[in-house]
């Protein structure tokens, strides 16, 4: 019993162990910079390529005009914002559970990125809502709960700083991290809830109510600034890593080690 | 009253947004990067800092 229990101890070890083996900033580094200048001028491109397609060969609407141009950023950025706090969320709980040495590094890398993409969301959003809605603003489901996500994101960038300033356990960003988590489901339903200007999801799974000429665009658009995103977050962590790295090796100096 | 709102300043206002704030975001994360393993080789004594 006691031997069978040792051997389940030690497989769990290992496994992670073998885990952490896949956190091993070295072998991150290896993946990471080939990957960081390619992710970043393909998403470019491609954005750039759906922004003009959007600008100047999508048709005007029918009922919104030329204003639909819009979609081609504001849906990306609104994406990008929720996904952003999605994988701080999965990163806080692989840290939490599995203390996974590069889940606090992701977790970090991805906030900043999350917050400008939220704050491009909602710039847009005001910014289409004048002329289809007659108001900038209006504090209905939708518009406030991405409000609460950005100041969400400015909370977890000050904790995460803070922690990491004062040497305080990540545990406490993680915590944030996944409790904050809970706000993603009432953005995506708020327009189902609750009465909102906001229109209706488009897009579900596997069907869309947007006519082709603006889904092609639109698509192509989101695969762009999701491979700018990618790319933004590992120049982050590589910036974040590179920062620890610095200050160990000044550190060992320092105590002469 | 229907006001005769010009869509085409709405849409250029977005766009600027936009493009000026992701490309300002892949700027600013691209340099830190740089300046952040510039640092970190300079520590390990494989480069000076620059400025």
């Amino acid at each position: 019993m006691l031997r069978a229990s040792c051997a389940a101890k030690g497989a769990a070890q290992s496994e992670r162990y073998e885990m952490h083996g896949f956190a091993n900033p070295a072998r991150f580094l290896r993946i990471a910079r080939p990957l960081t200048a390619p992710l970043l001028l393909v998403g470019l491109a491609l954005a750039g390529i759906a922004l003009a397609w959007g600008l100047f060969c999508a048709p005007a609407e029918r009922l919104q005009g030329d204003t639909v141009r819009i979609i081609f950023l504001h849906v990306p950025a609104a994406w990008l914002g929720m996904g952003g706090w999605m994988a701080i969320a999965a990163s806080s709980l692989v840290e939490l559970v599995w203390r996974h040495p590069l889940a606090n590094v992701v977790a970090r890398a991805v906030a900043v990125p999350g917050a400008v993409f939220t704050a491009i969301c909602l710039a847009t959003g005001s910014i289409w809502g004048r002329p289809a809605w007659g108001t900038w603003w209006v504090w209905d489901g939708r518009l406030t709960s991405m409000l609460v996500l950005l100041f969400l994101y400015f909370g977890y960038i000050a904790l995460s700083g803070a922690v990491s300033r004062e040497g305080a356990s990540s545990r406490i960003a993680a915590v944030f991290g996944l409790v904050g988590a809970v706000n993603i489901p009432i953005i995506h339903y708020s327009v189902l809830w609750w009465n909102s200007l906001h229109q209706p999801p488009s897009i579900t799974m596997g069907q869309s109510a947007i006519a082709p000429a603006f889904l092609w665009p639109l698509l192509l658009a989101t695969l762009g600034f999701s491979l700018i995103f990618g790319g933004v977050v590992l120049a982050r962590m590589r910036a974040l890593l590179a920062e620890i790295q610095a200050e160990a090796r000044l550190r060992r100096k320092a105590t002469g080690a | 009253m229907r006001e005769a709102l010009d869509h085409w300043t709405f849409v250029t206002a977005a766009y600027a947004v936009g493009v000026i704030g992701t490309l300002a975001l892949v700027a600013w994360s691209w340099l830190a990067m740089r300046r952040a393993e510039r640092k970190r080789d300079a520590a390990r004594g494989e480069g000076k800092p620059r400025r």
